[in-house]
């Protein structure tokens, strides 16, 4: 008779070590992205909608643009980073309605009452979603480099900087507002009321000067105004041809944003939802 | 020589708004045991499971796991305890062996041991030929066995299962069942299940019968049913009320009215058939005797039968209604 195929493990089996905050967080984030490359269609409208949207708003609105005196850049170029922002706000935001599918069907359990920090199970979400997200503005950044700015290489790598931190920002926004749903629909609400608003009044299609006061204000007060500030004055390195809050500034405040965010998302998940007990 | 209980609730309680889903509820589970909580759909056992699983914080009470506050040392907790929940946990869209690596390093486990770990359970769970295919593409009773393997990934000593046979058929049943004995046996774990159904609770070592959030009895499934005094005759009659005087009047026999259904509990049951049902041929439809049963010993302590759900308590609705929200 031969060796059985599977041996039973050593009997003394002790419960594992207590995982740290990086092991539970890397095994989420990696689950976030597998689950994104098994279907097609979110790969394919991923790279496809920031590219639309582009074309269209640029080709309609190229007429109306009013460059700022001194410079002759026209719309595409400012909708540039614009849709960049776009995208990082889509593809972050989308990627915490996760949380919603993942309590719904069931999975969000067995992590609730793994011995995983809570820290860890944030970081996962947000990581994932920061990778999903800053690998599709990627592409789009590096086309931009071929037909619309050419960037120095400084330039291209502080700007991957500025969209990984808009992107966690971001992801941790949509954190704590997925955090108590449990339907997308009542996502999506929130999305249209909320977020929508939040990406038009952040100069990514338009600037603030020439804006009425009032809206001008409300721009001012919305941190990915200085995100996306941010991002132009990486961009363009020295000299950017509009007037924009100074880059410390911007760069500070999405720094407090994103520490803002992981906070709030973190205290969110020690609650529970009626969802939550299936 | 009492050894120190792994599972050891003190005057728990739990309320969902207004709604109190535990009272006071309080039990000990040894090493080894295979510990089920008994009762019908609401009546406190799922709440129960949910609270020693740290899903949820109950509202008052203590519970200590194998010396760990769970309130004040979760974490401690939960590296310890396996939990298999009733309804899926598992991620569609990743492989049997993916949801089991996701779910080790959730626990601490990584590279070979992680991997061993894997082998072996999908093994044990009669899936190591599928273990690289869409959980999706699995049965019901499939899905099962790998939240089992699951639970049981990083060698749990308490295991907490809520309604464990859900979903399988009877061959899997006795293969789960197998299995809990021979990790009690072999290595002393511990498994607390919760259940509605009387034929698994009576495979447990010891149950607690819950209703509407009380303990209404606890022991060995045979200590229990010895409770009853012999054997059980249970009558079916059109005029059930008039039955229960006759028969107390003339023969002096314990007799309730349960639900609609004559009882009595006496021994030498066989005997006492052929006298009532000599004396009393016109008010008998229909006469059955048993052995008693673990629904006997909940009738007995209850006063209603296992599946009739007390009348809803319409004081605490209408305070709901007239509450300003």
């Amino acid at each position: 008779m031969g060796e059985p195929i599977v041996t039973r493990p050593s009997a003394a089996f002790e419960a594992p070590p207590a995982p740290g905050i990086l092991g539970p967080a890397l095994t989420l984030a990696k689950r976030e992205l597998v689950r994104f490359l098994r279907q097609r269609n979110r790969v394919a409208s991923a790279l496809l909608q920031p590219i639309v949207i582009f074309v269209l708003f640029g080709s309609a609105l190229n007429g109306s643009f009013k460059a700022p005196s001194g410079s002759d850049t026209h719309y595409f170029e400012y909708l540039f980073p614009g849709t960049i922002a776009m995208i990082l706000m889509f593809t972050a935001i989308f990627s915490t309605i996760s949380i919603i599918e993942d309590r719904r069907e069931g999975f969000l359990q067995s992590v609730l009452v793994a011995p995983s920090p809570r820290l860890s199970m944030v970081l996962g979400k947000l990581l994932g979603g920061t990778a999903l997200a800053f690998f599709q503005a990627l592409i789009f950044l590096i086309a931009g480099y071929f037909f619309i700015i050419p960037m120095t290489p400084m330039a291209l790598l502080a700007s991957c900087g500025m969209m990984v931190l808009i992107a966690f920002a971001l992801c941790g926004l949509g954190f704590i507002i997925a955090w108590r749903m449990d339907s997308t629909q009542g996502f999506h609400a929130i999305m249209m009321l909320f977020l929508m608003p939040m990406l038009m009044l952040s100069g990514a299609f338009f600037p603030a000067q020439g804006a009425p006061a009032w809206l001008s204000a409300t721009m001012h007060a919305n941190p990915l105004y200085y995100g996306l500030a941010g991002l132009r004055h990486t961009i363009y390195g020295a000299n950017p041809p509009w007037e924009l809050p100074n880059f410390q500034l911007s760069l500070g405040i999405s720094i407090a944003f994103a520490l803002a965010t992981v906070a709030g998302s973190v205290a969110i998940s020690g609650t529970r939802t009626t969802g939550d007990l299936q | 020589m009492q050894s120190t209980p792994v599972v050891s609730v003190e005057s728990l309680s739990h309320k969902y708004g207004e709604r109190l889903a535990l009272d006071n509820l309080s039990f000990t589970a040894g090493a080894g045991e295979i510990f089920g909580l008994l009762g019908p759909n609401g009546g406190g056992k799922t709440t129960t499971f949910r609270i020693l699983s740290t899903l949820i914080r109950p509202t008052s009470g203590k519970v200590t796991i194998f010396g760990f506050d769970l309130l004040t040392q979760p974490r401690e907790v939960q590296r310890r305890i396996g939990v298999v929940f009733q309804s899926p946990s598992l991620d569609k869209k990743l492989t049997a062996y993916e949801n089991l690596d996701h779910q080790g390093r959730l626990y601490g486990l990584s590279g070979s041991v992680l991997k061993d770990r894997i082998t072996y359970l999908l093994d044990r769970v009669k899936l190591s030929d599928r273990a690289h295919e869409y959980v999706e593409a699995f049965s019901g009773g499939m899905r099962r066995r790998v939240e089992l393997a699951k639970g049981l990934l990083h060698g749990p000593k308490l295991l907490l299962l809520d309604e464990p046979s859900t979903g399988l058929d009877p061959g899997a049943r006795r293969d789960m069942w197998q299995y809990l004995r021979e990790l009690s046996a072999s290595e002393g774990v511990t498994s607390l299940l919760t259940t509605h159904y009387m034929e698994e609770a009576a495979q447990c070592s010891r149950i607690a019968i819950l209703n509407s959030g009380k303990l209404v009895a606890m022991g060995p499934p045979d200590e229990l049913r010895a409770t009853i005094g012999g054997d059980v005759i249970s009558i079916q009659s059109p005029q059930p009320a008039d039955l229960q005087r006759s028969i107390v009047e003339q023969f002096s026999l314990a007799v309730e009215l349960v639900d609609g259904t004559v009882r009595v509990e006496t021994p030498k049951g066989h005997e006492w058939v052929a006298k009532l049902g000599g004396a009393f041929p016109g008010l008998i439809d229909s006469m059955t005797i048993s052995k008693p049963t673990l629904d006997d010993v909940f009738i007995k302590k209850t006063g209603h039968k296992f599946w009739v759900e007390s009348e809803p308590d319409t004081t605490a609705k209408d305070k709901k209604r007239g509450k300003k929200s």
